[in-house]
């Protein structure tokens, strides 16, 4: 069920302004990809491409393809609402629904789209909190308010919501940067073990996470400030790590800029 | 070598605190901070002061009339105060305040929400503007004007409603209408109503534009349509601010004076019917009792008004429950 993507020629503008500029890609099913790159170079952007994020952006402006398998996100046609009921997201900070209970977040998908009979809704809830090792830390308060949970579980929690709609490929913004490292360890090995399901894409700050969790790297940059990000190089993480293509790749990961 | 270093902190004391280290605490050693204090805690304090002494004049008055009204002040159909023997109550004016706020609340919340969310999630930025603008003239109009044209164009032309309402729910008793001039509670909500939007929906407009950005997209990146974000973040994130927004709007419905006096045909009995003369409200009452009252009558109305006090501090009551009650759940500890 996992799906792969295949961009092609995609420009993404804010207004007039031209953020990210013809990137072309293939991610793979059933992997981690991770963008990195430094600030402003339009990694976040791309990935709100991926699921039609960017338009609700006022000005937000998408150009080129982005297939789904063989289906175009951005054809005629396509309900940009359905588009996100397949490519699930979590966000930089972690967002559960402040007045919903910790069961309530993780059904509020499910409840969207369609009905669903109490057990059955029981069941995806405890899958999905399960899934997203939140089970055994919530079970004694599923009615208690999703936001008071500690940060690193809220994050949980919000990725226990992304999954339990079951999408095709999850895209991950930044889901570390506001935790602390114990609870950036339990996502990390939480994503080694979602992308036996899901198709993975997460954009990172930190090359160390990068390295740890991806199967691939896709490194961006930009010429300078209010130029268009571009996609400098996309290739296996060992290699981006160990013996990058392009020098500009190099010298980000070795610290030199950025 | 760096001089602004911060030393280490001292080890905690395990003395009480002296006078200086409260004072300091405070942020109140430096002078400047000292007037400030007590510029603010001068300003709490007077309101504190001048509540009281509403509350004491209403009461020592009030305790007056009521000692020597000769009927049951709170179930009592009459206003004699001037009588031999003085028979008041309250009852057809809290009866009638009451239900003239309930329509105008029943009306104006969910207008105003739809306003508010229209302008804060629905309408283009060039026509949001212009309407938010709009609604912030309407709440500038004063009262009397409002009963002017209630007086004038509203109730001439809600002969037609009436007889519509009469026509298909008379039935229910509440809507029956003998043919009288149009000037029963249901005007008076109708027109409380539209003086009460502007309220209602500022704040609440206020209230919807400071959903963060982040609980919109949450919906958003499940798949939700724009209503169904506006249900699962907008609505029970601003749940609080809509509740307070009725409450200020319901606390200008119930002490509204003028336009209520210039639209109502007061009477001194109740009337199962909306449509029919029967109330008035205790507003209304004073206003129009006041100027020809003897001092047994003044201080009857100031009871009356010692009871709308009572209501008003009762609603808000209610409200500030409603609210505490879903605290844990509200977007403030997000």
């Amino acid at each position: 069920m996992a799906k792969r993507i295949d961009v092609s020629g995609l420009n993404a503008y804010y207004g007039s302004f031209l953020a990210v500029e013809d990137i072309s890609m293939t991610v793979e099913p059933r992997s981690v990809t991770a963008f990195i790159g430094p600030s402003g170079c339009g990694k976040s952007t791309f990935l709100r491409t991926l699921n039609r994020m960017h338009e609700v952006t006022p000005g937000g402006r998408v150009e080129g393809k982005v297939l789904l398998d063989d289906e175009n996100l951005y054809g005629a046609g396509i309900d940009p609402v359905a588009v996100r009921r397949e490519v699930g997201m979590v966000f930089q900070r972690p967002n559960p629904f402040p007045t919903m209970s910790v069961y309530d977040n993780v059904a509020a998908g499910l409840r969207l789209n369609g009905k669903y009979k109490k057990a059955q809704l029981d069941e995806i809830v405890e899958k999905s909190l399960k899934g997203a090792n939140l089970w055994n830390e919530v079970k004694d308060r599923l009615n208690k308010p999703g936001s008071g949970l500690s940060g690193g579980q809220q994050q949980r929690l919000c990725i226990a919501r992304a999954i339990a709609v079951e999408p095709k490929v999850l895209l991950m913004d930044e889901p570390c940067s506001a935790l602390d490292p114990i609870s950036t360890l339990a996502i990390e090995d939480l994503i080694g073990e979602l992308k036996e399901r899901f198709t993975i894409v997460i954009v990172t700050h930190n090359m160390q996470q990068a390295a740890r969790v991806s199967d691939r790297t896709a490194f961006f940059n930009l010429a300078a400030v209010g130029q268009p990000g571009k996609l400098i190089e996309i290739d296996d993480t060992e290699r981006i790590f160990s013996n990058p293509s392009v020098q500009a790749t190099e010298d980000y990961i070795s610290g030199r800029f950025g | 070598m760096d001089i602004s270093t911060p030393k280490a902190p001292a080890p905690p004391t395990p003395e009480p605190p002296t006078t200086e280290q409260k004072r300091a605490a405070r942020g109140a050693t430096r002078p400047g901070d000292r007037i400030f204090l007590a510029l603010s805690r001068g300003s709490g304090i007077f309101l504190l002061v001048v509540m009281a002494a509403i509350a004491v004049f209403l009461s020592l008055r009030a305790f007056n009339a009521i000692s020597e009204d000769e009927a049951n002040f709170f179930t009592t159909f009459e206003w004699n105060p001037t009588g031999e023997p003085p028979v008041f109550g309250i009852a057809v004016l809290a009866f009638g305040t009451v239900v003239s706020s309930i329509i105008a609340l029943a009306i104006a919340v969910p207008v105003s929400i739809g306003i508010a969310l229209f302008i804060t999630h629905y309408a283009p930025r060039k026509l949001g503007g212009p309407i938010a603008y709009v609604i912030d003239l309407l709440a500038a109009v004063p009262s009397i004007v409002y009963g002017l044209w209630g007086a004038l164009v509203l109730v001439p032309n809600l002969v037609g409603l009436y007889g519509w309402l009469d026509e298909y729910l008379g039935w229910t008793g509440i809507f029956e209408w003998s043919g009288g001039a149009p000037r029963a509670l249901l005007t008076v909500g109708i027109l409380l109503a539209i003086m009460i939007l502007p309220i209602i929906t500022n704040v609440s407009r206020e209230v919807f534009r400071q959903v963060p950005q982040m609980h919109e997209e949450a919906a958003l990146a499940l798949g939700a349509t724009r209503w169904e974000v506006i249900r699962m973040s907008v609505l029970p994130y601003g749940r609080s601010g809509v509740i307070s927004a009725s409450m200020l709007g319901l606390g200008r419905a119930l002490g509204e004076t003028m336009a209520v006096a210039m639209v109502l045909s007061p009477t001194f009995d109740i009337n199962a019917s909306l449509l029919d003369p029967g109330g008035g409200t205790f507003a209304q009452n004073i206003a129009s009792k006041f100027n020809e009252a003897t001092e047994n009558g003044r201080d009857a109305l100031i009871a009356s008004g010692l009871v709308l006090f009572v209501i008003t501090l009762l609603v808000n009551g209610t409200a500030r429950i409603i609210i505490e009650r879903r605290k844990e759940f509200s977007g403030a500890n997000a």
